[in-house]
């Protein structure tokens, strides 16, 4: 496909930092606005921008999963924090954390509830992947219907015909 | 006991795994878990015979009131013996009868692993680890019956099996927690002990009979039994004879002591068993099918049992036990035999065995096929002699008309049991002329389990009270509660239960002599309607009505379903708020100029989507509507709302331009003007109920008790200042887990509408035939059969 460099550089400046955003809507989500719910859009909408910049064989590269891996272990990670304190006699989501310190960057807590949200952000950011696995490859969405349309252009080249 | 169990689990995978490489060494594998399952259980028989059941407990789920509790009593014990002694015996004959193969080490692996789940069903404690059990049974039963996968005979019987019991088992779930909930204890001991009353229990108890009734093959559900004769022989014979069935029979002996004296029981049991006794063996005396006459018959000793088992007083729960006993040794060691012949001679027909010589070498196979058959008949000096005498008495003492209908209904079921047992041994000691082809004999080691089972048979018809005696009182009492002396003998003296056996073997061999005219007498008042034709017509009209009910919804026009949800929520919610619902006075727009900026320019970019021709301009156009909003969020000073409706807002642009690329870039002249005024009215009445709904809700309560617990409780209690999160991952855990998960299956199903049609073909995979693996007709051969 054709790429367009203005599109590419800008993606390229905004993605790390809209990824780094990303992380800490999760990470400060339990104490200010964020949570994995936006943090997964963020992350999500900073992938929609690779793909509108290089299409869907950028954003296959960008991660070395698989969509519907990230959507599963996401899944997976958020009903195991619910469950698991059930194989140790406690009630479901029972609650856990532990004060992590890192040294001269400070402390920081790592809760059950974080844990549960990363969950929740990977599903996020494996649907918004998915659906560009389904709807983002190149081959052939051809339209077949009454009006033979301009199919796949979303330039103007329509408009000439349309003017009856 | 949970290392027997385990063993099973680990020996059982670790063949089908290793299936492939295992071949010849899977038999000497699959005989050790009940070699030790059988070293465990007479180690623990003296206590047990003392009155003391073994127990253990391991914690499971601690959270949910979930352990593993193993209990072993009388009947316990008695149903370990069964269930590994013949498994035993099966294993060792599947080492012959199969030519060492991946196929015959899966079905080893297969059949140690049902052991295992056959094996936890009879020890468990815990109601769950019951159901459970229950249901690996039947999976493991329908792998086992459909192990010939390609042929679409098997495949259809498995089927049939797993939809009837597992329909059987679920209603038994459904059963048993109300049972459980209604007793209040998990504990099956507990629950039998002090049984609960009332219409609830009443429900609970009818799912479970309804499952028990499934899993014994009883009418009107038997048809799957005869069907499952696709399986390979040694696996009838384990499920048919000790296993598989007897679960719905072992449970029947549990729950009958509890429930007996309500006033529909006794009544119920006898129906459904004399019905399936008589019936089964009306059909068992017109098979050519050597082993489809032996399933028919197990459907006709299983209607016996039933009644012996479930009728509920005590000397027929002492002649169900020791029946359940004989059953099991006659039964089995006759599948054996008939694999043998089938496996030397490859056939089972009695007209096509006419014809064929058992010379030499078949002498002892052939006394062992006679006599084990004549203890199916109920022959003196054989197991089962003893113990149809011994319900003959329990029924003639009993007395009233449960005793009357009973024996009536049980002897009428043993005179065909004679008949069909004699056409069964006619076979074996009838010998085809010198001349005849000769068929070759089994070697000793095949032919090795049908000895053993067979001496057995005759050593409890000599000396019950030695061989199985304490065993079966100790099963009988611990079920009743009280001490039964021992009952079982040989020779009871001259009474009228003798006088009635008697007669029931001339009716019988008088039966079996005139058998042309009674099968054909019997052919033409066949009901209209069997259980395979049933189940048939059951399956075809749940179709129909899927597939009724799926077109008249799934009409396949979007629009159409849009209006239906839109249509929902301005005749649902809207209206009961307009009704219910105090209105409150507008706010003056002129107090917050912001706001009112906002709401101009959503309602100016709301109506642009409305009118713009492209559908890429609508699209973002309506993107504007949600940044709009977004900025509202803001001003009203909620930043996490704003901040997700930003990201939804963009991601939803994105996507719909995806979609549109396989969309004509404009609307159409014909999406434009068909059904504008319906449009209009139906985007009318939804914006005025949409308005209508917030307002009124915004009216109502500023807070309630469960939004200032949150407020209260956010800090303390979860450990975080951001409310709506701590509601979301903490307080509410659960509703978000379960919304994600309804996101991943959004998720695989947008997928895999999009990708339908997309794809090519795939090449190299041969098309599946068209056929449907329920249709009738490609059911399998036997059943087809018996549904004449």
């Amino acid at each position: 496909m054709k790429r367009s460099v203005v599109v590419d550089v800008t993606a390229r400046l905004i993605l790390p930092s809209a990824l780094v955003f990303a992380v800490h809507l999760l990470l400060v989500g339990h104490d200010r606005p964020g949570g994995g719910f936006v943090g997964g859009l963020v992350a999500g909408a900073a992938v929609a921008l690779v793909y509108v910049a290089g299409g869907i064989d950028d954003v296959r590269q960008l991660v070395p999963l698989r969509p519907w891996t990230i959507l599963g272990s996401g899944l997976l990670l958020s009903a195991g924090v619910a469950t698991g304190p059930l194989l140790l006699g406690d009630a479901v989501l029972d609650g856990w954390k532990l004060a992590v310190d890192l040294g001269p960057l400070g402390s920081t807590k790592l809760t059950s509830a974080l844990v549960f949200d990363i969950g929740v952000a990977l599903v996020v950011i494996g649907l918004v992947f998915m659906v560009f696995e389904a709807f983002g490859d190149e081959e052939a969405p051809t339209y077949r219907g009454e009006v033979p349309g301009p199919g796949p252009d979303l330039t103007d080249a329509g408009a000439s015909e349309d003017r009856r | 006991m949970i290392a027997a169990l385990l063993l099973h689990l680990a020996v059982g995978l670790g063949i089908l795994l290793g299936a492939p490489a295992l071949r010849r060494w899977s038999t000497p594998l699959a005989m050790l878990p009940p070699l030790a399952t059988l070293g465990f259980a007479a180690s623990i028989t003296p206590d047990v015979l003392d009155g003391e059941p073994w127990t253990t407990s391991l914690s499971w789920v601690p959270g949910l009131d979930l352990s593993i509790d193993l209990f072993v009593d009388g009947l316990g014990l008695l149903m370990i013996f069964v269930v590994s002694g013949i498994g035993l015996a099966i294993a060792a004959y599947s080492g012959s009868y199969f030519a060492p193969s991946a196929t015959s080490a899966r079905t080893a692996g297969l059949l140690v692993l049902f052991a295992g789940a056959m094996l936890g069903l009879v020890t468990a404690e815990h109601v769950v680890v019951l159901y459970v059990s229950w249901e690996l049974t039947s999976i493991l039963s329908w792998l086992l019956i459909g192990q010939r996968h390609t042929d679409p005979a098997a495949r259809a019987a498995a089927t049939q099996a797993l939809v009837i019991t597992g329909a059987g088992g679920l209603a038994m779930l459904g059963g048993l927690v109300v049972l459980a909930r209604e007793a209040g204890t998990w504990s099956l001991v507990e629950l039998l002990a002090d049984p609960p009353g009332g219409v609830a229990a009443g429900t609970g108890l009818a799912l479970v009979v309804l499952g028990i009734v499934t899993k014994s093959a009883q009418y009107p559900f038997h048809a799957w039994l005869p069907g499952a004769m696709v399986a390979p022989t040694p696996v009838s014979a384990y499920l048919h004879s000790a296993t598989m069935v007897k679960a719905g029979i072992y449970l029947a002996l549990r729950f009958a002591p509890a429930f007996a004296h309500l006033d529909a029981w006794q009544p119920a049991v006898l129906a459904i068993g004399l019905v399936t006794m008589v019936g089964g063996g009306l059909r068992a005396v017109r098979q050519d099918d050597l082993k489809l006459l032996l399933a028919m018959g197990t459907v006709s000793q299983l209607g016996f049992l039933f009644v012996l088992t479930g009728v509920g007083f005590e000397d027929a729960t002492i002649a169900g036990v020791a029946l359940l006993v004989a059953h099991a040794l006659f039964k089995a060691t006759l599948f054996l035999v008939v694999g043998i012949v089938d496996h030397q001679a490859h056939t089972r027909s009695r007209t096509e065995l006419a014809s064929l010589r058992l010379g030499e070498g078949w002498a002892a196979v052939r006394v062992c096929a006679v006599a084990t058959a004549a203890s199916m008949a109920g022959i003196p000096l054989l197991a089962g002699f003893i113990a149809k005498e011994e319900a003959y008495d329990a029924f003639l003492h009993h007395g009233g008309a449960v005793g009357t209908v009973g024996i009536v209904g049980i002897v009428a079921g043993s005179v065909l049991t004679m008949a069909y047992s004699l056409r069964f041994a006619a076979v074996f000691w009838r010998q085809a002329p010198h001349d005849a082809t000769r068929v070759q004999a089994p070697n000793a080691a095949f032919a090795a389990p049908v000895y053993v089972l067979t001496a057995l048979t005759v050593a409890v018809g000599l000396v019950p009270a030695a061989v199985v005696g304490e065993l079966v009182d100790a099963a009988a009492g611990g079920l009743l509660g009280v001490d039964v002396g021992s009952k079982l003998a040989l020779w009871h003296g001259v009474n009228s239960a003798l006088v009635l056996s008697v007669l029931t073997l001339l009716a019988g061999a008088l039966l079996w002599r005139f058998e042309e005219p009674f099968v054909r007498a019997t052919a033409r008042v066949a009901p209209p309607i069997d259980g395979q034709r049933g189940f048939q017509l059951v399956l075809d009209g749940l179709f129909a009505l899927a597939r009724g009910t799926t077109t008249r919804i799934q009409t396949g026009s979007l629009p159409r379903y849009i209006a239906v949800v839109l249509l929902v929520v301005v005749g649902g919610p809207a209206l009961v708020a307009v009704s219910t619902l105090a209105l409150p006075d507008l706010p003056d727009p002129t107090d917050a100029p912001i706001p009112l900026v906002l709401a101009v320019f959503i309602l100016g970019a709301a109506l642009t989507t409305a009118v713009v021709p492209r559908r890429l301009g609508a699209v973002v156009v309506l993107g504007a509507v949600g940044y709009g909003m977004a900025g509202l969020f803001v001003v009203q000073g909620a930043p996490d709302l704003a901040l997700t409706q930003f990201a939804i807002e963009t991601l939803t642009i994105v996507a719909f331009v995806l979609v549109l690329r396989q969309l004509p870039a404009r609307f159409g002249p014909a999406e434009r003007r068909a059904g504008r005024a319906r449009r209009l009215a139906l985007a009318g009445a939804v914006g005025a109920g949409v308005f209508v709904l917030v307002l009124a809700v915004s009216g109502e309560k500023p807070s309630s008790p469960a939004a200032d617990l949150a407020v209260e409780q956010a800090e303390p209690e979860a450990g975080g200042r951001n409310i709506v999160n701590v509601v979301l991952v903490d307080f509410r855990g659960l509703d978000t887990l379960g919304e994600i998960s309804v996101l991943l299956v959004a998720a695989v199903g947008v997928t895999t509408l999009a990708r339908v049609g997309r794809r090519p073909p795939r090449t190299g995979v041969p098309p599946l035939p068209e056929r449907d693996p329920l249709d009738p007709a490609a059911g399998s051969a036997p059943a087809a059969e018996v549904a004449r």
